[in-house]
């Protein structure tokens, strides 16, 4: 009997990976058209564009006078943290990635995939992969469009400020915080999706864990997506009130590992789920 | 056994609610009729064959492969199952392209299998309109299509026949033949029996979660020999027949064909059925043209042993 690793990785060696990445990157690619192809994604557009709208609106209506950039920017900043972070990007998402699977199995078209030669593992991956480019695709075009309209009425100080200012960095950060927020959110709904028949009710329970997260003990504050993506805002947009008086002050986490620790949730997040892929049953009757 | 499906003590129930008890079945090759009335478990049985759902106990083999091996499983294996709905928007075409690009095939291939799979059920026409505007029989054709797409060694089919017409079911049933000599191996679950019954090799009769029995039909025959055998004997005088048979007190039943050159007979002992009516036409008052069973078919079979309202003997 070979030693546990010199099994394993001959075993691993024998396993058809490069048939599993070509069914995974063209069910990726079947699953995105779905995603935003769609009449029913109309939604998932009004949520990622409608600040977009409302700067644009701003950029013809209002002045722009450079002394007022720095305000522009803690509002495009309460944006990316109080909006999407907390909306745009939390519902999209519940809607994305709920479809996946939960959504196939009330359209009764699930079992297509189940009896196709694609390993359930390599289907639960492929799915959130295709979900997650689709909000991505979504979103990241919405921030960056936000981002561009923001700056733009300023003129040459809004260039000034973009291309040899702290603009580009914080618009990089933004999208780093949108795709971990799309990959975190990603993650837990689909597993949501898997547990429950209806996961509205659990993904709400999540939201308000979310809300409340300021103000829960440092520990706990550990188990949400909202806090490491709250490390990595470039531009910091205090509370105030009363919420700011219930506030817990964490002790600051660095951005590497507030990315590391999103991704771990993640990595979690998704192996349970594929265990659950592994032993889902079809029973449409129940649903 | 590298040829055959195994039921080993195969087991389901949902909750409280049994599926399947205690099913312990091998299936050689050939085109195989699963029996039983609505909620028999037939459905179920196919289910855990391909991996829908799980064994509550048991194990299943099919041609040596199990569905939790998916890569090699459905490779070899092609499901038509009962539900009728298709992922939203998508064209017959689209549909079946997609699934065998699912397979790892070329573009080309998936392309080639793609139109031989629908011209094979006569849906070549309809393949680029959505299916959302497709009629039932349409539909039912789609999912046969994308099930012997690929070319599968096994094809399970869940009620088939149901939404088509006349001669959808007959070209359908053709198809099944031809798959059939072509080495594939069938298993089908059809309400429609006596069209079945025709192209079946074996039948498996299923009520309530058990199996009740299995075999080819003439085998299955057997096991209900205790049951009055019905046989169509066409002659020139079958009153008369029928008369002089009704003597014999083993005949129970005597029924006039609709035409009025034969009757059908019911007899508790075949053996001396056959030397009565031997000498009966020895006699010459009754010209005998022809004799054959009534109820060795599927259907008869499937009276006895489920009985018309679907109860279990």
């Amino acid at each position: 009997m070979p030693p546990a690793p010199t099994y394993l990785r001959k075993h691993l060696a024998q396993q058809p990976w490069g048939l599993w990445w070509t069914q995974a990157w063209r069910l990726t690619g079947m699953e995105v058209r779905r995603n935003l192809f769609s009449w029913r994604a109309s939604w998932i557009y009004f949520l990622a564009f409608i600040p977009a709208v409302i700067i644009c609106i701003h950029l013809v209506v209002d002045p722009h006078l450079p002394s007022l950039m720095s305000e522009d920017t803690n509002v495009l900043a309460g944006i990316v943290q109080f909006y999407y972070i907390r909306l745009g990007v939390f519902f999209g998402c519940l809607g994305i990635f709920s479809r996946l699977i939960r959504g196939e199995m009330i359209e009764r078209s699930l079992h297509f995939y189940l009896l196709s030669p694609v390993r359930r593992e390599v289907l639960l991956l492929g799915k959130f992969a295709a979900g997650s480019i689709s909000a991505l695709l979504l979103f990241g075009t919405a921030i960056s469009a936000d981002f561009a309209l923001i700056y733009v009425g300023f003129g040459a100080a809004g260039r000034d400020y973009v291309l040899h200012g702290p603009g580009l960095g914080q618009w990089e950060a933004y999208l780093a915080i949108i795709v971990l927020a799309c990959l975190g959110y990603g993650a837990v709904f689909l597993l949501l999706s898997m547990m429950f028949r209806n996961p509205t009710p659990a993904a709400l329970l999540v939201w308000g864990w979310e809300a409340i997260n300021p103000i829960l003990p440092s520990l706990l504050q550990r188990f949400s997506v909202v806090f490491y993506l709250h490390h990595l805002m470039p531009v910091s947009v205090a509370a105030e009130g009363l919420f700011a008086l219930l506030t817990v002050q964490t002790e600051p986490v660095s951005g590497r590992a507030s990315t590391l620790g999103l991704l771990l949730l993640i990595g979690v997040v998704l192996f349970y789920s594929c265990y659950r892929m592994r032993t889902l049953e079809i029973r449409y009757t129940s649903e | 056994m590298m040829d055959r499906i195994i039921f080993e003590n195969v087991s389901k129930f949902y909750g409280e609610v049994l599926g399947v008890n205690r099913i312990s079945l091998t299936i050689p090759p050939g085109i195989t009729t699963l029996v039983g009335p609505n909620g028999s478990g037939k459905t179920t049985l196919m289910n855990l064959m391909t991996g829908l759902v799980q064994p509550s106990s048991g194990h299943i083999s099919v041609m040596g492969l199990s569905p939790g091996n998916a890569t090699e499983f459905f490779l070899n294996v092609g499901y038509c199952t009962q539900f009728d709905s298709f992922p939203r928007g998508i064209t017959g075409w689209q549909f079946i392209f997609d699934s065998l690009m699912l397979h790892g095939m070329s573009k080309s291939e998936a392309s080639r299998l793609t139109r031989e799979s629908l011209e094979r059920v006569q849906l070549g026409d309809a393949a680029e309109r959505r299916i959302a505007g497709y009629s039932k029989g349409m539909r039912q054709k789609t999912r046969l299509a994308q099930a012997i797409a690929h070319h599968p060694r096994v094809l399970v089919l869940d009620e088939p026949l149901n939404g088509l017409d006349p001669m959808a079911r007959a070209e359908s049933i053709a198809l099944f033949e031809e798959l059939g000599r072509q080495g594939m191996h069938l298993l089908i679950s059809s309400h429609i029996l006596d069209e079945v019954d025709r192209i079946s090799d074996r039948v498996v009769l299923i009520t309530g979660g058990y199996l009740i029995a299995e075999g080819n039909i003439q085998e299955v025959r057997q096991e209900v020999r205790e049951k009055p055998m019905q046989v169509l004997i066409r002659c020139d005088h079958p009153e008369l027949l029928a008369s002089k048979m009704f003597a014999i007190n083993h005949c129970v039943e005597a029924r006039l064909h609709a035409d009025g050159k034969g009757v059908f007979l019911r007899t508790g002992d075949i053996g001396q059925f056959y030397s009565t009516l031997n000498c009966i036409a020895a006699e010459g008052l009754v010209k005998i043209e022809a004799v054959a069973p009534a109820d060795d078919d599927v259907n008869a079979i499937y009276q006895y042993l489920i009985g018309p309202d679907g109860s279990a003997l």
